[in-house]
């Protein structure tokens, strides 16, 4: 075991339960490393919800609140208002945070609350075996569209810009160097800190959602079908949009603008101001 | 006169507020809600107070948000709180359990408004009696309270998080609109009480508050004492779920609580929680012929029988009537040995009820050697006192008499 494992793995509780060739390792990674390079251990706690992707900090030497379907958010914004400076981060996966908690990210965004939230992009809901999620592209075949995909897919970087994030990148598990960078940015940032990565789903999704099974080659398919963009670049009606370029989707920082007023701070200025604090 | 009489803080309070006081006192530092009639007034207090106790207050998106941050806050190290009715107490339903598995303590208000659905949003009911006990999916015991007194609104909310603490659960505070929006003269007392429980009960080891070095995982699935999971292992699911039953089963001594009147000579007793309690005891006292005016007016009373053409001579008779009254504190755990205790002697019980009987089912199941009459109103009000002496004339042989 290497030295951050050593240092941040539970290794009591493994072996994880991720399918091989599942993107979770990659993140996890990513995560522990920009922990690291922070050195705010001691200062961090996770909460996550339910799916895959919410597995992720339970095998972390750190507090972790494993919570319900969707609702990691209000559980990490109960714990952020408890512990004003801590750093929260939070794991959830396309269906908890989209679809059943999607009243739950329009409303922490819009607070522009102090949290850093990693939301795993793998396009399918996993766990359950491969039905369609909320950012399954359109026409692929799954096990509840199994005609094809009518719904639009969501994006969720477009959607948390539009209200108000703060911190808003996208990356993929074939980019680690820049996802650690951007979570550790993301937790250093006073504001609601959203990281969407696209991670390979190569036993549920890889077939139907990408053509193509071996999760080496669905991250060949992440630098292919992504195009790098400057911060600021990309506004949140182009964050979605995959005809951008070529039929390729923008990926990068895309927002970090550190003066957007955070919640906890607006509280206290205005109990200040009202000359109850 | 000789010394200065003791300090009492006396104040007049609805019970909405007296519950968001009594939380206060209680140490409650976070609160997190959405409004919803009839609990908003709590809302609506703790919007303003909690700050100033140097707590943090925060309006959620939705119930099931609200429930959810009371959990994180919880964690975070600061007791904590949230307040609802109805419509949002079925979307706490799935965190209740979390916390349950989780052994978090939390305290929910429910003021029940009268359902299903969208229901009754400003009249009273006791239908969330059940829902109260089992409302979240999968076996769990829980602590219930019910207030029949702005007082109790104030006591009980306090005692809720003393036995959250001490017992690693959540907490519901049963109230209903009547309690809810009722004002009375009530003793409040100053400051803040740090409680002390003498003795956590824990099913799976301790788990420290966060940022403590202790590196909790607070886990939804069953898990072990390091929170890991084992939901997929039927042996130790097993004993889980058993230990987190237990927990609260083999505890119901130092966590019932009823209160009797006029019951040593009982032979009819009226088993009543919550608001339903007042006209239940004004009945009795009515029954025994005992003057009090605080309730409601004897004045009122009689006029309610003369519409009737009932002589006052026969209303003086019901001074010879030995009625008493059992009011259940805590409802759930249900008081079975408590109550048992209290009714010995009694030959029939009357269960009044705002809802179709539900509690009576198991007053009935407790008390198997007895008459339990169930006394259901349904539609929003209250039972008059009058009602609850005609049920008891009626048991005492005594209604032909009245019509």
């Amino acid at each position: 075991m290497n030295k951050l494992y050593e240092k941040y793995i539970k290794k009591e509780s493994l072996p994880t339960l991720f399918c091989p060739g599942c993107g979770n390792g990659i993140i996890q990674r990513a995560a522990m490393e920009a922990i690291e390079m922070n050195g705010c251990k001691e200062e961090t706690a996770c909460v996550s919800g339910i799916g895959c992707s919410s597995w992720i900090p339970c095998y972390l030497q750190l507090d972790v609140i494993h919570t319900m379907h969707g609702r990691a958010l209000p559980f990490a914004e109960g714990l952020k208002l408890a512990q004003p400076d801590k750093k929260i981060m939070v794991f959830t996966g396309d269906g908890d945070c989209v679809a059943i908690g999607g009243n739950h990210l329009l409303h922490a965004a819009a607070r522009n609350i102090d949290l850093t939230v990693v939301m795993v992009n793998n396009n399918i809901y996993g766990m359950t075996g491969g039905q369609k999620s909320p950012t399954t592209p359109l026409e692929a075949k799954t096990k509840t569209s199994p005609y094809g995909c009518i719904d639009m897919p969501m994006d969720a970087c477009g959607l948390v810009m539009t209200l108000g994030a703060s911190y808003v990148a996208r990356w993929t598990t074939a980019h680690p160097v820049q996802l650690t960078r951007s979570i550790a940015e993301g937790m250093n940032h006073k504001g609601f800190a959203f990281i969407e990565v696209l991670s390979q789903c190569p036993v549920q999704a890889g077939k139907n959602v990408w053509g193509e099974k071996d999760p080496a080659k669905i991250m060949d398919l992440y630098k292919k079908y992504t195009y790098m963009t400057k911060t600021g670049e990309v506004d949140p009606a182009g964050a979605r949009s995959a005809s951008a370029i070529e039929g390729k989707l923008p990926i990068g920082v895309f927002r970090n603008d550190p003066d957007a007023p955070e919640y906890l701070e607006k509280v206290e200025a205005k109990l200040a101001e009202c000359g109850i604090r | 006169m000789d010394g200065k009489p003791e300090k009492r803080n006396e104040v007049v309070l609805q019970g909405n507020e007296a519950c968001a006081k009594g939380a206060l006192y209680a140490g409650c530092r976070f609160f997190a809600g959405y409004p919803i009639t009839p609990s908003t007034e709590i809302i609506e207090l703790m919007s303003g107070e909690m700050q100033k106790a140097g707590g943090a207050f925060i309006q959620m998106e939705d119930e099931i948000g609200s429930a959810c941050a009371i959990i994180g806050a919880r964690w975070g190290g600061s007791k904590s709180m949230t307040a609802t009715s109805g419509p949002g107490y079925t979307l706490m339903q799935e965190a209740i359990g979390f916390a349950a598995v989780t052994e978090t303590p939390i305290v929910i208000v429910n003021v029940q408004r009268g359902g299903p659905s969208t229901g009754q949003p400003t009249l009273s009911s006791q239908q969330d009696i059940y829902q109260a006990r089992y409302g979240s999916h999968g076996d769990y015991e829980i602590i219930v309270l019910s207030p029949s007194s702005v007082q109790e609104m104030y006591d009980f909310t306090i005692r809720a998080f003393e036995l959250a603490e001490q017992f690693r659960t959540p907490v519901i505070l049963l109230a209903d609109e009547v309690v809810g929006h009722m004002r009375e003269k009530i003793v409040i007392k100053d400051g803040t009480e740090e409680i002390k429980s003498e003795k956590h009960q824990y099913v799976v080891s301790p788990q420290e508050d966060f940022f403590k070095g202790a590196n909790s995982t607070v886990e939804g699935q069953l898990h072990d004492d390091q929170g890991r999971r084992i939901g997929h292992i039927a042996s130790k699911s097993g004993d889980f779920i058993y230990n987190i039953n237990r927990k609260i089963q083999d505890n119901i001594d130092s966590i019932a609580s009823i209160d009797t009147y006029c019951m040593e000579d009982a032979d009819v007793a009226i088993v009543a929680y919550g608001s339903v309690a007042r006209p239940s005891l004004n009945a009795v006292k009515h029954a025994r012929g005992i003057k009090d005016d605080r309730f409601m007016s004897k004045a009122k009373i009689f006029r309610d029988l003369f519409k009737r053409g009932v002589s006052e001579t026969l209303s003086s008779d019901y001074g010879h009537l030995k009625v008493g009254l059992v009011k259940i504190n805590t409802v759930w755990p249900f008081p079975e040995e408590l109550l048992k205790q209290a009714t010995k002697n009694v030959e029939t019980v009357i269960v009044p009820e705002m809802n179709i009987g539900k509690y009576s089912r198991e007053v009935e199941r407790a008390l198997r050697d007895k008459k339990v009459i169930p006394m259901s109103k349904c539609g929003g009000d209250i039972h008059t006192p009058t009602e609850i002496l005609d049920k008891i004339l009626e048991v005492e042989g005594l209604d032909e008499e009245v019509k």
